[in-house]
């Protein structure tokens, strides 16, 4: 399966971006062969409003049916559930462990967004 | 004339000119109409207290999708540069509350599947205070977008009177759309950074809308001279000067205009119009 995780930049090193909508890549990750292709999210970081379901619409683009992230708000979180895409909050530190902790069964999907909007 | 009185920074007593000037026009015989459009937080009501006669609700448009004729191509949320509209592989969805009704996406729509559907954001109330015919719009509650209010507060403007708009703060949509209104405009500031800062992003968007302005310094004996220097070396009138004096926050505070300070400040305030009208005649 895919999983999309926000990223902070390309490739090795990335840590986790603490923002869904805003985020500056989105990490789209295998996790059967352990690759990951970077989606830029440029558009929606600039965005001056409706970043978060945006961004919603383009991981849902990706085929990803989980997102990793810091923080979800209402609006991106309600998108994305509506897409059949669960949601983990409270990520942090590399990608690739993120993507190893997942593989390891360790997260646990948020039943409602942990941000307000315009956080 | 149609007169705007708006600052880009808030607080710098906007309503204070707008309410006092538009009283001290109406008691030197024009007939005068004064329209609130800070349709966000409408206050010179407060001042003017006016006796409301009518109102009635305004409505804008948000796109409704035809899922029938839909084929998510995408080119309607591509344009919204709002994100009113995204597109999902299985959906669109429409935020009516990010939506400003500019229809592009109805224009993009290659299949004919969006259709307007009516939605209402406010209201607008008119009446009278003394002689001044007075409307203001009110935004509902949760609703982000100002500027069809504004629309129909335009539509109410009397061409028979000299008209006082008080703008709403900053220098967004809402300005934008309440300067489009006017003949001029007086632009309320404050001798501080960001007084001066302010400012100078409301010069810079009249100037590109190339609508006639001017300045007024309020509490002008406080904070320093940068305002005064800008203008000068800008080409801009400074029209009025207020200094800073507590009665005028105390009448502020008990609901009571400018004016009722007493003859000064209703003079200084006419000089104001009479400069910045070039004097033309009272309608």
């Amino acid at each position: 399966m895919k999983i999309a995780i926000t990223a902070d930049r390309k490739g090795d090193g990335a840590q986790v971006d603490p923002r869904f909508g805003r985020a500056k890549y989105f990490a789209v990750c295998d996790t059967d062969s352990g690759e990951c292709e970077y989606v830029d999210n440029a558009q929606n970081l600039n965005a001056m409003q409706g970043a978060g379901v945006q961004a919603a619409a383009a991981v849902a683009h990706t085929g990803a049916e989980v997102v990793i992230t810091g923080n979800c708000g209402p609006k991106a979180f309600a998108s994305l559930g509506q897409s059949g895409i669960k949601v983990v909050v409270g990520a942090s530190g590399g990608v690739a462990e993120v993507l190893e902790t997942f593989k390891r069964g360790e997260y646990e999907y948020a039943d409602q967004s942990n941000v307000e909007g315009h956080w | 004339m149609i007169l705007a009185v708006a600052s880009g920074k808030g607080g710098t007593g906007k309503t204070t000119v707008a309410t006092g000037l538009a009283l001290a026009m109406a008691s030197r015989g024009h007939r005068v109409q004064f329209l609130d459009c800070d349709v966000e937080e409408p206050n010179a009501a407060i001042l003017l207290k006016p006796g409301m006669e009518r109102s009635r609700r305004v409505a804008s448009m948000v796109p409704k999708i035809d899922t029938a004729k839909c084929t998510l191509c995408g080119k309607c949320s591509d344009f919204c540069r709002f994100n009113a509209l995204v597109t999902f592989p299985d959906r669109v969805d429409v935020f009516p509350e990010l939506c400003h009704a500019c229809r592009g996406c109805v224009l993009a729509c290659p299949e004919n599947a969006i259709s307007e559907a009516r939605v209402e954001i406010g209201t607008i109330e008119e009446g009278k205070a003394g002689d001044i015919r007075f409307a203001h719009g009110l935004l509902d509650i949760g609703q982000a977008r100002a500027t069809p209010i504004l629309g129909a507060l335009r539509a109410a403007i009397d061409p028979q009177r000299d008209v006082v708009l008080d703008a709403p703060p900053g220098t967004s949509c809402p300005f934008v759309e309440t300067a489009r209104m006017a003949d001029a405009c007086v632009l309320v500031t404050e001798p501080t950074p960001f007084g001066l800062y302010d400012l100078g992003l409301a010069v810079d968007a009249l100037r590109g809308m190339d609508i006639a302005f001017s300045v007024a310094i309020n509490r002008c004996d406080l904070g320093d001279d940068r305002v005064e220097r800008y203008c000068r070396e800008e080409g801009i009138d400074v029209v009025l000067r207020i200094q800073n004096d507590v009665d005028i926050a105390k009448a502020y505070s008990e609901g009571r205009p400018i004016t009722d300070l007493g003859e000064g400040y209703s003079k200084m305030l006419y000089e104001m119009f009479e400069r910045v009208s070039g004097g033309s005649p009272a309608r």
